[in-house]
């Protein structure tokens, strides 16, 4: 199926009548279990099978298999098994045709259940996020799972599984309708790209295609310019993963136990070691198998991130989704200047633990070049404004003076050993940076325009020093923008001049419904807009 | 900034030293009577905590005197929050600015939260018991940051509900995203 193909029957996906899942769904969501209870089967029949094959290994009896064969009941017992598939089938089956969602010009809506029927209905303009699943499994039989994030503790929109052609074209019309194009534009594009003529399909051709699909890159060259703005290299992946902190306190441990073990002679202690080396190996591979094929890239809907080896994932970002973001380094990372870039988003917001990661780190490890592009990328009103990429430059540097910064008075050298001089904010009227510590460093930026509240506090020693902290409240996730150390009347400036930028930038911001405003109907060409950085400071 | 020699807006006439008045001002105070409500709840739950931290003592044959170290501490602990709780509860107050509310508490541990109208998501009103009998309520603003947590305690009744309409009118004309 070509593209214009594909979005044409999306369109009619988004056509607001009632859609049923692709046809695989209930063997895709069923998959996972089925793979467990035979997994589970057949451990507990090890012992019969090895019997089965190696008659000499010795009887082994008294389980039900057992019981079963001895009273005679096999073709009973094939029959239950039967049944108790036949019915789950049905119940499968009956599941997928209730299972049928909707999309309207304002809102995707789902239906499901055969006994507890739920609905549920997501506004298109309060949408955080598109997400395109493809796991192992369903990508065997060319499905793709959609998410459609919308704010809020488990409340998102799930559409598992659609074929994996429409699931890319229906996320291309669901951010189209969200961002408030008006309809003679939609119709404008639609024209612009569907020009395609569509060439009849064989048997052979669906093979082909799944086969190109298994091995094309992750991101469809037609809805994204063709390269990823930053390129994931294996060698520093690998190299940044095993210069982490988590490695770091492994080789601590691992040292202390084998200095503990000659001290005192318990050699034992030496074997405990071995489950960690194995949790800490599988921690490293997963994390670079999951971002080698990590792209990022600017759509006319926002940024676009892909993830994953073997499960894909990528994940559309429209623009003002991005609550708060981190530019941080690990302290081995210095030497080859690496960072990591993160980010709050609503959607994630009470999730903990793996699920809740996932996602949130936008690119997993760059040079400063590749950490100023995804930056333009996620925030690209931030980097435009005047002296902003110097600022951002000077906040991954050592703290100097005249840098733009706001930084810690030097009585503030009790609560901030080393990272006083580092220690400070900017303020413009786009967003707030945070520069903070001298051996991990990082500096968050939140966009004015996202801030929900600003606090500043102060505890009886912080007034004995005359120093204040303040926090700008965001969105839970990984980043807590909140700096401590400052002087008293710094941190009364800043909370004052903050909580007025955020009642000004809140009233200005228009971004859910990002390409309402807009005359005409033009992708921004984010990436080429870049406005020239100045050299770092080696 | 003040430099210890102004006194507080709230006008309790003492010399302040170094203290946060971010917006300076008039401040919107709190019943008196949420006092009560404090100091019950304070005194209910550090006596709990008292009588939880001399279990050791009574499970060792009350002859461990060292012991009786933790439930003096909280005990003391108890007597000082319940003197401060009048201090503690006039402390708190809001202010309605043009574009946010503006929520401060705190006596030793000062806070301040400033929160524009168009963030707020929904505005609660909350009454315990104590509340009831004394016809207090109290009104919790919530945003998308979990962190905003602001919640202005102890205002009458009819006072709380027209607070809260107001706010809800002024969130209305104010609308931001998330």
């Amino acid at each position: 199926m070509t593209d214009a193909a594909a979005v044409a029957k999306a369109e009619d996906l988004a056509d607001g009548e009632w859609h049923r899942l692709h046809p695989a769904t209930p063997l895709l969501r069923g998959g996972i279990a089925f793979v467990a209870i035979v997994g589970i089967v057949i451990a507990n029949l090890r012992e019969r099978i090895i019997d089965f094959f190696v008659p000499e290994a010795g009887r082994y009896g008294g389980d039900p298999v057992d019981l079963i064969e001895r009273n005679h009941l096999i073709p009973v017992a094939l029959l239950v098994v039967l049944g108790v598939l036949l019915l789950i089938m049905v119940i499968f089956y009956f599941s997928w045709r209730v299972h049928t969602f909707r999309i309207t010009a304002d809102e995707v809506e789902v239906r499901s259940g055969i006994l507890f029927r739920t609905n549920r209905k997501g506004r298109l303009d309060r949408i955080q996020g598109v997400d395109v699943t493809r796991q192992l499994l369903a990508r065997v039989f060319g499905a793709a799972r959609l998410e459609i994030k919308v704010a809020g503790q488990d409340a998102n929109v799930n559409l598992a599984y659609l074929s994996s052609r429409n699931a890319d074209a229906l996320r291309r019309v669901i951010l189209r309708r969200a961002s408030g194009v008006r309809e003679q534009e939609r119709a404008a594009s639609q024209a612009a790209t569907g020009t395609v003529a569509s060439p009849a399909r064989g048997v052979g051709d669906v093979l082909n295609e799944r086969a190109a699909e298994f091995i094309a890159p992750e991101l469809d060259p037609s809805l994204a310019p063709p390269t990823s703005v930053v390129q994931m290299h294996p060698a520093r992946l690998i190299g940044s993963t095993v210069l982490s902190s988590g490695t770091l306190w492994f080789v601590v441990i691992v040292a202390a136990a084998i200095v503990g073990a000659t001290m005192f002679h318990v050699y034992e202690i030496l074997f405990a070691i071995v489950p960690t080396v194995f949790a800490l190996g599988s921690v490293l591979v997963r994390r670079v198998t999951k971002s080698l094929r990590y792209s990022i890239a600017a759509t006319s809907d926002g940024i676009r991130v892909g993830y994953g080896l073997l499960s894909l994932s990528n994940e559309t970002l429209p623009p003002g989704r991005i609550h708060s973001i981190q530019i941080s380094q690990e302290l081995l990372w210095r030497p080859f200047d690496w960072w990591e870039v993160r980010v709050n988003l609503a959607s994630r917001s009470r999730e903990r633990g793996q699920e809740g990661r996932r996602g949130t780190s936008i690119l997993p490890v760059g040079n400063r070049a590749d950490v100023l592009k995804v930056v333009q990328l996620a925030l690209p009103e931030l980097l435009a404004a005047e002296g902003m990429p110097e600022l951002v430059a000077a906040a991954l540097e050592r703290g100097r003076p005249g840098d733009g910064f706001t930084i810690s008075p030097p009585r503030a050298r009790i609560v901030r050993w080393f990272s006083r001089k580092r220690n400070g904010f900017a303020l413009r009227p786009e967003a707030v940076l945070l520069r903070r510590g001298a051996i991990w460093r990082d500096l968050v930026m939140v966009p004015t325009a996202r801030m929900q509240s600003v606090a500043i506090h102060q505890g009886p020693f912080l007034r004995a020093l005359r120093l204040a902290t303040v926090n700008v409240h965001t969105v839970q996730g990984p980043i807590s923008a909140r700096i401590g150390g400052l002087d008293t009347d710094d941190a009364v400036g800043f909370f004052r001049d903050a909580a007025a930028a955020d009642v000004a930038a809140a009233s200005a911001d228009r971004s859910h419904r990002w390409h309402a405003d807009r005359p005409h109907f033009a992708p921004p060409q984010a990436h080429e807009r870049r406005p020239e950085l100045p050299p770092s400071p080696a | 900034m003040t430099t210890g020699t102004t006194a507080t807006p709230s006008g309790y006439g003492h010399r302040v030293s170094e203290r946060l008045e971010p917006v300076p001002g008039d401040w919107k105070r709190v019943s008196p009577r949420y006092v009560w409500v404090d100091l019950v709840g304070q005194i209910i739950g550090w006596a709990i905590v008292t009588v939880a931290s001399s279990i050791p003592w009574w499970v060792s044959g009350r002859e461990q005197w060292w012991l009786l170290i933790f439930p003096a501490v909280f005990l003391v602990v108890l007597v000082l929050v319940a003197a401060f709780t009048p201090r503690r509860v006039r402390s708190i107050g809001y202010r309605l600015r043009d574009d946010d509310l503006v929520f401060r508490r705190g006596l030793m541990f000062q806070r301040f939260v400033a929160v524009p109208y168009g963030r707020m998501q929904l505005v609660d009103i909350n009454r315990g018991p104590l509340d009831r009998a004394l016809g207090l309520a109290g009104l919790k603003l919530v945003t998308a940051a979990a962190a905003s947590n602001v919640t202005v305690p102890g205002l009458p009744m009819a006072d709380a509900e027209q607070l809260r309409d107001q706010i809800v009118d002024l969130a209305e004309t104010r609308r931001a995203g998330l």
